[in-house]
């Protein structure tokens, strides 16, 4: 009978391969929202975990987060290098990481901080050693498989955020002592340095107690002591509370009594979700009416073949086909366009999310997998090979209401 | 044991009689015509042999069992087994080339796939060269020489025929006839064909007359 559903879908060509075209399309949206909305969810939790908060530069808050913790937007602004003093004194603060960040190697930020953001991150080096003298670099998993680059290799930072290497700076270049295992997290795609190293790149003397975390950000000017030379600065710092009291008292009282903004990485990737979130159900329910459409397609194409077919439907019962397998042939059509649908949309699902990633940098960035699956995948599969089953039934059940001698005593 | 038992076979349609008190038997690869004209009830016997309808008295014995007294799985069952029909529309399964219908005839009937006797049907009905053609590029003659290799490739104990030679001319209803008789004696087939087609008398002697009710 599976050869016979075969022999009927090539009969008609080509309708079936614009039912399965229009399932397929269906199938491929809803697989790109999935791994989209997942893998995005699952990284921006995982880049986050260990950071209650983010302190910074006023400005836009998930600014501050996506800069700071996400590493996907430019930093709101440099703050001064006493800001870390005080939260380290804080007693509700348990660990007070600084940020320098401003320079890029191939287009991999160079991140100035310290070896706790490794930690942080559950990251462990898979070869050489964590940064400490001036001028040394780990390279994250990604930045090491991309650039090529091994132990011992030097390469010179550039200006900004882009890769541009009019801005490199030459006269400074990193030395790569260490190179991190893949952590699934941002840390692959960075290189981190110590902060001394950020300021040293761009002239500026290390602070006498903070050489270790001081920096400043390309980004925005220096700012300059009496006598003109520029002042430390620092980017952001990633901190997490020592107790329950800390995240009731500390952000308010960073954003009401001081110069700085703080900003809760849980609270703004929330709010980024439900943004994106709202966008994801409208595409989402888009994408589902596409694939009722394309049922309801399958619907009326076997409806008009059941009803062109019911001489051969009486000859087949005739020559000694049962009803049951009569009715199969035409599930087993509806069946086999939806199953090529589903496999076809899978594929293209998978095949726009690699493009994408190739195609956007910010999606490479937030780590986009194109080739997992998720399981939800699976539930996709079911839903639209149901949805060809039952857009089968009818059509199909055609078969008990015909009168074979009638039918077959009519010309064909 | 006759192959075909009809006894007192009667059947109505709304409120006209169609068949009454109709019976005749027929041994194993015996031959029959079924002669009336339009109207006389030929192709609602023909279904009520093959055990489309039921008759509302008498009864149909195939191979001894009686169509009638079968729930219709049985039925279709005894059917499969026993009978192959030519249908007057000369009907074929369009989506599959001849060999294509062959093969589903055959797998149908429960035999097995006998690629050997369907080349040697082809060729006996000069459809050799047509085995995989598809069914629209068929003639008017080749398509009613396909639908009775069609009829044939399960090997049925009992071949129906309806009008086979119904749109013919004089020589090709001839050359079918003898095609019927020559394939049905080298299987032992029983033939029974209804038609309105007089030449046919030239060859098979049985013939059951029907006349309108």
């Amino acid at each position: 009978m599976l050869s016979l559903a075969l022999a009927y879908l090539r009969e008609r060509g080509l309708v079936t391969i614009l039912n399965i075209l229009l399932l397929a399309l269906a199938v491929a949206m809803l697989i790109v929202l999935l791994l989209f909305s997942s893998q995005a969810a699952d990284r921006f939790a995982r880049d986050s975990q260990g950071i209650d908060l983010v302190v910074g530069a006023k400005g836009s808050p998930l600014q501050l987060i996506l800069s700071s913790v996400y590493h996907v937007d430019t930093a709101t602004g440099n703050i001064p290098l006493q800001s870390l003093d005080l939260l380290r004194k804080d007693p509700g603060v348990a660990r007070a990481i600084p940020l320098a960040l401003g320079d890029n190697f191939r287009g991999f930020r160079i991140v100035g901080t310290n070896p706790a953001f490794v930690a942080v991150h559950g990251a462990k080096l898979a070869e050489g050693r964590m940064f400490a003298a001036p001028a040394e670099a780990v390279l994250g998993a990604d930045v090491a498989r991309q650039t090529g680059a091994g132990l011992g290799q030097r390469f010179a930072g550039s200006h900004g955020l882009a890769d541009d290497e009019s801005q490199a700076h030459a006269a400074t270049p990193f030395t790569v002592v260490g190179i991190l295992a893949p952590t699934g997290t941002v840390t692959d795609r960075l290189i981190l340095t110590s902060v001394a190293s950020v300021w040293a790149v761009h002239g500026i003397a290390p602070h006498p107690d903070e050489a270790e975390h001081a920096g400043h950000s390309h980004e925005q000017s220096a700012v300059l002591d009496p006598r003109g030379s520029p002042q430390p600065e620092i980017t952001a710092i990633l901190v997490t509370y020592r107790n329950a009291m800390a995240a009731i008292r500390l952000p308010a009282a960073i954003n009401r009594e001081t110069a700085l903004q703080a900003a809760s990485p849980a609270i703004e990737t929330a709010r980024l979700l439900g943004l994106f979130g709202a966008a994801l159900d409208g595409a989402r329910l888009f994408a589902w009416m596409l694939a009722a459409i394309g049922g309801l397609s399958i619907f009326v194409v076997l409806l008009s073949a059941a009803r062109a077919r019911e001489g051969d439907m009486a000859l087949l019962q005739v020559m000694g086909a049962t009803r049951a397998q009569v009715m199969g042939v035409v599930l087993l059509e509806g069946l086999l366009v939806a199953a090529a649908g589903a496999l076809a949309g899978l594929a293209i699902g998978h095949l726009l999310i690699a493009l994408a990633r190739a195609s956007f940098p910010t999606l490479a960035a937030i780590g986009l997998q194109p080739w997992v699956l998720h399981p939800g995948e699976a539930a996709i599969l079911a839903a639209v090979l149901a949805i060809g089953v039952l857009a089968a039934l009818i059509p199909a059940a055609r078969v008990f209401n015909t009168d074979l001698a009638r039918t077959l005593s009519r010309g064909s | 044991m006759q192959l075909l038992d009809l006894q007192h076979v009667s059947f109505r349609q709304g409120q006209s009689d169609i068949l009454q008190n109709l019976s005749f038997q027929m041994p194993r690869g015996g031959h029959r015509l079924l002669l009336g004209p339009s109207g006389s009830g030929k192709t609602t016997l023909i279904n009520l042999i093959a055990g489309l309808y039921t008759p509302d008295s008498g009864s149909i014995r195939i191979a001894g069992t009686d169509m009638a007294s079968l729930p219709r799985p049985a039925r279709d069952a005894l059917r499969r087994r026993h009978i192959g029909i030519i249908f007057q529309t000369l009907r074929l399964v369009s989506a599959l080339s001849l060999r294509g219908n062959l093969q589903l005839a055959q797998r149908l009937a429960g035999k097995p796939r006998d690629g050997a006797e369907i080349d040697r049907l082809l060729a006996a009905l000069g459809l050799r060269h047509r085995a995989d053609a598809a069914l629209r590029q068929l003639s008017q003659g080749e398509a009613q020489r396909a639908a009775i290799a069609r009829a044939l490739a399960a090997r049925p104990d009992l071949l129906l025929a309806d009008e086979p030679t119904s749109a013919l001319d004089d020589a090709n209803a001839d050359r079918v006839a003898k095609l019927l008789l020559e394939t049905a004696a080298a299987t032992g087939t029983t033939l029974l064909i209804a038609t309105h087609d007089a030449r046919l008398k030239a060859h098979i002697a049985d013939v059951t007359e029907l006349a309108p009710c």
